[in-house]
């Protein structure tokens, strides 16, 4: 076809959609309109957002990493002697004139707290979810999830009183202490943290393909075999990701535990003597303190070693996410 | 080979490996399949077909009873293995299966590697030694016509391995139990047809070591190739029973024509 043929046939299309209205009639106007403008105002509005959610996180990460860093950049408190010090008594200098502010003691509370609650919850989490996903379906979308949902919007300060009155006082009767320690405070923790781990181990559980469990059982594989080797391998990213979630939120938890731990910022000697966490020692102190001294410095320490624990928690979430979606085809 | 399709009949099999009686599956209370009764003997192939939903992978999963795995699903009538009648309460459905292996639409091997695959259903049925583990992966690798393929990447995920070579991994994988009875659920359908034609050739394959295949396909042509018998079912009943030639070239029921000449819905 010639250029002068292809410039008729064009012609007379265009002649034929803009004229005679025949039975191949169009619902909507044929003539493309140009590009519209409206697109932009979106696009700016949607963008102001993004980046008001970005300056605040930037600016808090900001101050807490200032206020946080200047206890060792202008008051001259060694990390050393911050991070490895087990003497925590701000408003007294030591003999040699040092201050004494020893975190150990709360980092290693706030340790205990984590890694007790999660050991205490995981094994009722990973049964439940087991129950509900491949035991009893219907009692778990119709009965557990709501349940699970319900629990986890309970104040953590309602968590704090149940323990003060039930976990503490239990602790004190057998143990012969005050009751109030790191074992209080994990049991409470465990419980808080149990409908956390409890869903996000039921969705991992759920999402093993279904094509898993056929191929075992058509293996002659007994359902306990196959939530043992096929199901639960499968899901361990998911699962692992569950407890790092509840490990986050039981580092981070501050009311429950502080009400319940005892409050004492000395080396934990045992699991019911007093002690105390980061978040505790925060919560305890930060209301009393001037702005700009070093005590009120040495706190914003405190939040610096919870914020990057926790950004560290996160990486952690992402690494594993990221393994268990190669994992998982 | 030909008393079968005497629907109704729960006469108990005399000789046959495998059959069924007046089976039946309901899911609550619709009904999925109607009373089938069909014989199924050592060696040899048949083919379920149909439309789709018409009942045939039903009755190919209620064989070993895997839908009683499924909530709300009821098999009925009776399932003889080797003479005895196993859909019952007293009998341990697991172990049947050690059995009647099965080889499903998707290759669904495990995320495990290319060995343990192999290795997994020995092992949980308590095979320990390692020798005679090595031993029976090769043997089920080239029964399943894959060895030459993997012999050097046993160690490799399943996962690394192509659709079809899956899907002959999932076959391995289930003659590494030593079955008699292999119940393969549309095995090719998603597969090219140089896979399927070589998944042909080790259903063939196992047939002529006297291992009982029941084949669920979409695919006449595939039937015809691959099946000694061919059962036709529609509307979740077993229309026709036969051997492949006859049902396919002379078909007594005039719905099995209809659906042969494509006059069918």
């Amino acid at each position: 076809m010639s250029n002068g043929e292809g410039a008729v046939n064009v012609q007379q299309a265009s002649q034929a959609s803009a004229g005679t209205k025949g039975p191949g009639e169009t619902l909507f106007d044929t003539n493309i309109k140009p590009k519209r403008r409206v697109e932009r105002k979106g696009q700016i509005l949607t963008g102001a957002c993004v980046l008001f959610v970005v300056v605040v996180v930037a600016t808090l990460i900001y101050m807490v990493c200032s206020r946080g860093l200047s206890t060792f950049l202008s008051d001259g408190v060694s990390p050393a002697s911050f991070f490895l010090g087990t003497t925590w008594n701000p408003h007294q200098a030591s003999e040699a004139g040092e201050l004494l502010v020893g975190a150990l003691p709360m980092i290693c509370g706030s340790f205990a707290v984590t890694l007790l609650s999660c050991l205490i919850s995981l094994p009722f989490a990973l049964g439940a979810a087991i129950f509900v996903v491949e035991i009893s379906p219907t009692f778990g979308s119709g009965v557990f999830r709501p349940m699970v949902e319900l629990l986890t919007g309970i104040p953590s300060v309602v968590f704090g009183l149940v323990g003060l009155e039930i976990v503490v006082a239990w602790v004190r009767g057998w143990s012969g202490t005050t009751g109030y320690g790191i074992l209080a405070g994990s049991i409470v923790l465990a419980f808080m943290i149990l409908p956390t781990v409890t869903s996000l181990a039921t969705d991992a559980i759920a999402a093993v393909p279904d094509s898993y469990r056929d191929g075992s059982y058509g293996l002659g594989c007994t359902r306990w075999q196959t939530i043992v080797h096929v199901v639960l391998p499968s899901a361990l990213p998911g699962i692992l990701t569950a407890v790092i979630m509840g490990m986050t939120r039981a580092f981070g938890e501050a009311l429950a535990v502080q009400m319940v731990v005892g409050n004492a910022a000395q080396m934990p000697r045992g699991l019911v003597t007093p002690a105390a966490t980061l978040t505790s020692v925060l919560t305890m102190s930060m209301g009393n303190e001037t702005m700009g001294t070093v005590y009120s410095d040495v706190l914003w320490s405190l939040a610096l070693v919870l914020l990057a624990m926790s950004l560290v928690f996160i990486l952690i979430v992402h690494l594993v996410g990221r393994k268990g979606v190669r994992a998982n085809g | 080979m030909s008393n079968e399709s005497t629907t109704g009949a729960a006469t108990p099999p005399e000789d046959a490996l495998l059959a069924t009686r007046d089976v039946t599956v309901d899911y609550g209370n619709r009904r999925a399949l109607k009373e089938t009764s069909l014989d199924f003997g050592a060696g040899t192939v048949t083919a379920l077909i149909g439309p789709s939903g018409c009942g045939k992978s039903t009755y190919l999963r209620s064989i070993n009873l895997m839908n009683r795995e499924i909530e709300g699903c009821r098999i009925g009538g009776d399932v003889y293995y080797h003479g005895r009648e196993v859909n019952n309460d007293q009998t341990d459905t697991y172990d049947l299966r050690k059995h009647i292996g099965m080889v499903f639409q998707q290759p669904n091997p495990f995320r495990k590697s290319v060995y343990e695959n192999v290795a997994f259903a020995p092992r949980r049925h308590g095979l320990t030694d390692r020798a005679r583990l090595d031993a029976l992966v090769e043997e089920s690798l080239r029964a399943a016509a894959i060895w030459d393929e993997v012999k050097d990447k046993l160690d490799n995920s399943a996962y690394a391995l192509s659709g079809g070579q899956q899907q002959r991994l999932c076959i391995a994988r289930t003659l590494a139990m030593r079955p008699d009875v292999v119940l393969m659920d549309e095995p090719c359908s998603a597969l090219d047809p140089i896979a399927t034609f070589s998944i042909e050739e080790t259903i063939r394959d196992m047939a002529s070591r006297g291992i009982c295949v029941v084949i669920v396909t979409h695919n006449m042509e595939q039937a015809g190739r691959v099946a000694d018998r061919t059962a036709f079912f529609l509307l979740g009943e077993m229309v026709e029973c036969g051997p492949t030639a006859d049902v396919f070239e002379r078909p007594k029921d005039q719905r099995l024509e209809d659906y042969l000449t494509g006059r069918f819905g």
